[in-house]
């Protein structure tokens, strides 16, 4: 898009990206409910194949937590990139005089609050569910979601323009995200988990491992990502 | 039209028959040569390809990491087909970390398998390149494969520090590394020997199988190039 005879910077068409993103989903709401309908089945089937005690759903809980996070967006990614195939809008965005990186950033950004919307659905439901006591610590937990998140986002995005190029996409999706982000499951449970214990105790050095985890990717993302959009 | 000369490997029979022999002798030297370990006995002498396997896995993958930022910015379909020679010999040779890490592990620990961090980061960098190798195969344009599992490598290798960090903090019950750790870990002065001959000996086998299947790299390029050439000639 050129306006003036320029073209747009960085931040503007990545917020174009985004908004056309938003505006999408926001018509429909097929992604965003499907992928609640998905994360609250699997809270509900955990129950059912370990009953825990409150003891131990206190202690399994950020586990289960972050395995339901997990698997919700290797689902809920799969069609950022696959739904740009069905007329070939993928194509039409490659054509904007903008930088390549500008549609990941926004479909990064996009996911990124796709994935916070379900959790905050998920979080209230878990709380009541598990009986684990989250609202006390409801700050603490929101900074674990929000970097444990972009992290996903930012894995997510790029794994999923990868995916999108290839036969069997939708299984080949969780395929490439769960084994690479197990660092993200490690240090957001982790996390999560030092804050249910008694007393209450944000762990910093998960914190700090999130930051460079979402700091790595989103670099090598804005260094390779670009590639993975050339014709 | 003149049949192409299939053009070997030179040097190919030479240097498999010197590894042979190299790899008979490693395994003399691990069984007969070097001294028993006093608390764990025979089961220890694994180590000697135990080891060497898990370095050379690792040199293999970063070769890959190498080959597939070189082809990000060079283009050169040289480079692609180091990378996917180089990550499937690493697959192969972590195979044989996974496999003998086990055996030796049962007796000595009493488990098979503990999540510790360098275990735990071994098998999911197994996993990382096994699914490398399964994009490729999910691709059919070569230039496409070329690019996105390219990109998918570079990501799958900044990985592997990130879960060996976050391992070592979750686990922090990992027993001290052999080598490079503390006064009382070491080994005996012909232990050290036999290890550097075995890790000598797995490298040549390293080297012959990247040279070959970076061949049957090259081979299959040439083929489809030819098929493209006959294709023009049938219309």
């Amino acid at each position: 898009m050129s306006i003036n005879g320029r073209s747009m910077t960085l931040s503007r068409a990545s917020f174009a990206i985004l908004a056309k993103e938003l505006r999408a989903e926001f018509r429909s709401f097929e992604l965003l409910i499907s992928t609640l309908v998905f994360v609250l089945i699997v809270v509900f089937l955990f129950s059912f194949a370990f009953d825990p005690t409150i003891g131990e759903s206190r202690r399994f809980g950020p586990g289960l937590l972050w395995i339901a996070i997990l698997f919700a967006a290797s689902l809920m990614l799969q069609p950022s990139f696959s739904r740009e195939r069905t007329n070939d809008t993928l194509g039409a965005l490659r054509l904007a005089p903008i930088d390549p990186f500008a549609i990941l950033a926004g479909k990064l950004l996009a996911n990124f609050c796709f994935l916070l919307l379900v959790e905050l659905v998920l979080l209230p439901a878990f709380s009541v569910l598990y009986d684990v006591p989250l609202a006390p610590v409801a700050a603490q937990v929101m900074v674990v979601m929000l970097l444990g998140s972009l992290g996903i986002a930012t894995v997510g995005t790029i794994f999923s323009a990868i995916a999108s190029q290839a036969r069997m996409r939708e299984l080949l999706l969780p395929l490439l995200m769960l084994p690479a982000l197990a660092p993200i499951l490690i240090a957001s449970t982790e996390a999560t988990a030092g804050l249910l214990s008694d007393p209450p105790e944000l762990q910093l050095n998960w914190i700090v491992f999130l930051l460079a985890f979402d700091v790595i990717f989103l670099t090598a993302t804005w260094l390779f990502g670009g590639y993975l959009l050339e014709e | 039209m003149s049949t192409p000369e299939v053009r070997g490997i030179p040097g190919l029979g030479a240097s498999v028959l010197a590894s042979a022999l190299l790899m008979g002798a490693a395994g003399y030297a691990a069984l007969y040569l070097a001294p028993t370990e006093r608390s764990m006995g025979d089961i220890q002498r694994i180590f000697y390809f135990h080891m060497p396997s898990a370095i050379i896995a690792f040199i293999a993958f970063f070769i890959t990491f190498i080959a597939n930022i070189l082809y990000l910015v060079n283009r050169s379909p040289k480079s692609d087909w180091l990378g996917v020679s180089s990550a499937e010999v690493g697959v192969a040779f972590t195979t044989v970390v996974l496999v003998t890490g086990p055996i030796w592990g049962k007796p000595v620990w009493g488990v098979w398998w503990v999540w510790d961090a360098r275990l735990t980061t071994t098998f999911i960098l197994w996993v990382l390149y096994i699914c490398y190798l399964l994009l490729r195969g999910l691709l059919d344009d070569p230039e496409r494969k070329a690019i996105v599992s390219a990109v998918y490598g570079v990501f799958a290798f900044l990985d592997v520090p990130l879960v060996y960090m976050a391992n070592r903090w979750f686990r922090t019950q990992h027993p001290a590394p052999v080598l490079l750790g503390g006064q009382n870990s070491g080994l005996a002065p012909q232990m050290k020997w036999v290890l550097l001959f075995c890790f000598i000996a797995l490298t040549g086998v390293m080297l012959i199988l990247l040279r070959v299947r970076y061949r049957l790299e090259e081979l299959r390029h040439e083929v489809a190039e030819m098929k493209i050439i006959a294709d023009s000639g049938d219309r």
